[in-house]
């Protein structure tokens, strides 16, 4: 029988900690929708998409109220546009990312991912009209969200691609200006980009997945601050002990959603990305935990290690309490979106560089970072051809999410709304790369011997 | 299926007495309560048998929700899978 202390435990965990399923996604192969045609294509996008996704949100909100823990954000990630409409005879995908906008808000959901292209060795004809449509697509619709993969550990880097979305992330960022360059916030570009993620903005249905998948982001935060609070000044062992006791409790919560919303929606279930998902809420923040672990502000020396040790014992407790573990797993970064990493940057203790190091040891990279709106296309491409070698080298994935503000300045505050926080813009380093950007061709693949 | 019921709130006169008509008119059987009272505010808990309730679970979980609001006191009823998950391997 469940003991009275087990309940207190977790409902404070719910109540007073922002215990929730943060995400569950539901991934849908789009490859049967294939039509010379693309109207015909769009059609035939909507239903399916509309068919698989009718009771996503509502078997969503039925949990919650049945296992009385929040279920923030119910999603929807499909098959990337560049290979699900590759047979179309068109120039533009637009029209695509306006159906699956349309879809989208249909069933329900807050956002749908997969307006995207996988380019690591180089660009189909079909990819290069996806990069093409994205600006275009970002500033038309509101829930869609773009990723291009642009490197892997196995094929090295694309740096035509790398050089080509430093320019599209200054279009989407010029044609969204009216919204503080929101359209960027929406885009994502990564290295080792992987098939199964839940978490916006770069969630797409790979190739190797199902039909229609369930996903189920677990997060909270709030809860591992809260967990060490009691073992504040011990030992490294008991620290990391604690970390892990807690990320258990955490993703079996998350495994029990998505159990249960797989067997309700009578779709499998794929995985649990154990992710430490910060929100803008206080209590509910990374920037907090590296405090509690002793640190004066995040970007203080030993953050890395700080950050090293929560992502590694996330995992640690995390893969014991799910039977499929995937996705991203581990600590998300995201500036704007957490208030204690927004006072840092603010403050200057946490800089663009000291965000890069954390990202060799965190599960994504460079995420929700606003910088000037006269960065430099070709400085956007280095600061994404240098993530992007953190995790071709490193076997792991990193992401560039990054908003140059157009008309905004290093001091000014960016407000982009809800989720997506506010956030100062932050300085970039001034010195050139074109000559470096301009050389074009591909990065071969890394040697995976040697490993120092 | 069982389900745990949490009642948080200031102390008065006839709050599980209202709990308990509720549950009972529910056939919802009550299998273990217990309650403190600290600083005059009520925390009870109760685990509660649902297998031959008529009605949806998340109806009775909305009911309870109403019933406290109307009573001054804040009620949650969860399915006990939720602690089974995070508590028992």
């Amino acid at each position: 029988m469940i003991t009275r202390s087990e309940i207190l435990e977790t409902n404070k965990m719910i109540e007073d900690s922002n215990l929730d399923v943060r995400t569950i996604t539901m991934g849908i192969n789009l490859m049967d929708c294939a039509d010379s045609d693309i109207n015909k294509f769009n059609e035939k996008v909507y239903q399916k998409i509309t068919t698989c996704a009718k009771d996503l949100v509502k078997v969503g909100d039925n949990l919650a109220k049945q296992f009385g823990v929040p279920v923030v954000h119910k999603r929807i990630s499909v098959t990337p546009i560049s290979i699900a409409a590759a047979g179309c005879q068109t120039d533009s995908y637009v029209s695509v990312a306006h159906t699956l906008d349309k879809a989208a808000k249909a069933v329900g959901v807050n956002f749908i991912g997969g307006f995207s292209a996988l380019v690591q060795k180089g660009c189909t004809k079909s990819d290069e009209i996806l990069i093409n449509s994205i600006p275009q697509a970002l500033s038309e619709t509101d829930v869609v969200c773009s990723s291009i993969n642009v490197g892997t550990s196995r094929n090295g880097m694309n740096m035509d691609a790398v050089k080509k979305m430093g320019e599209i992330i200054l279009k989407t960022a010029e044609m969204t200006k009216e919204k503080d360059s929101l359209g960027c916030a929406k885009l994502v570009i990564f290295c080792n980009a992987v098939e199964d993620n839940p978490f916006m903005a770069g969630a797409f249905h790979g190739v190797g997945e199902k039909d229609c998948v369930i996903n189920v982001g677990v997060s909270g935060p709030g809860v591992v601050k809260r967990a060490l609070e009691e073992v504040r000044d011990a030992d490294f062992e008991t620290l990391c002990e604690t970390v892990k006791k807690t990320a258990f409790k955490i993703t079996r919560v998350g495994q029990l959603i998505a159990q249960e919303a797989s067997k309700r929606l009578k779709v499998p279930f794929g995985i649990i990305d154990l992710s430490l998902a910060p929100t803008p809420l206080i209590g509910d923040s990374i920037a907090e935990i590296f405090q509690e672990m002793g640190l004066e502000e995040p970007g203080a020396p030993g953050t890395t290690a700080a950050l090293a040790i929560l992502n590694d014992n996330v995992k640690k407790g995390g893969v014991m309490a799910s039977s499929y573990v995937g996705g991203l797993s581990g600590a998300f970064i995201p500036v704007s979106e957490d208030h204690g990493m927004i006072v840092a940057a603010e403050k200057g203790a946490l800089t663009l560089e000291k965000l890069e190091a954390m990202t060799c040891v965190c599960s994504v990279g460079l995420d929700m970072i606003a910088i000037p709106g006269d960065t430099s296309a070709a400085t956007i491409s280095g600061i994404i051809a240098d993530e992007a070698a953190i995790g071709m080298i490193n076997n792991k994935t990193t992401a560039v999410r990054l908003i140059p503000v157009i008309g905004k300045k290093v001091g000014d505050t960016v407000e982009f709304g809800g989720l997506l926080g506010y956030a100062p813009v932050m300085p970039v380093n001034t010195y050139r790369c074109e000559r470096f950007i301009n050389r074009g061709g591909r990065i071969p693949a890394p040697i995976h011997s040697f490993k120092n | 299926m069982k389900g745990i019921i949490t009642v948080l709130g200031k102390d008065h006169v006839g709050i599980i007495g209202t709990v308990c008509i509720y549950l009972s008119r529910n056939e919802i059987n009550i299998l273990d309560i217990s309650q403190t009272i600290v600083g005059g505010y009520l925390n009870m808990m109760m685990i509660v048998d649902l297998s031959t309730i008529k009605k949806e679970f998340t109806a009775i979980v909305d009911e309870l929700v109403d019933l406290g609001n109307e009573i001054g006191v804040a009620i949650k009823m969860q399915h006990e899978d939720i602690f089974n998950s995070m508590h028992r391997v």
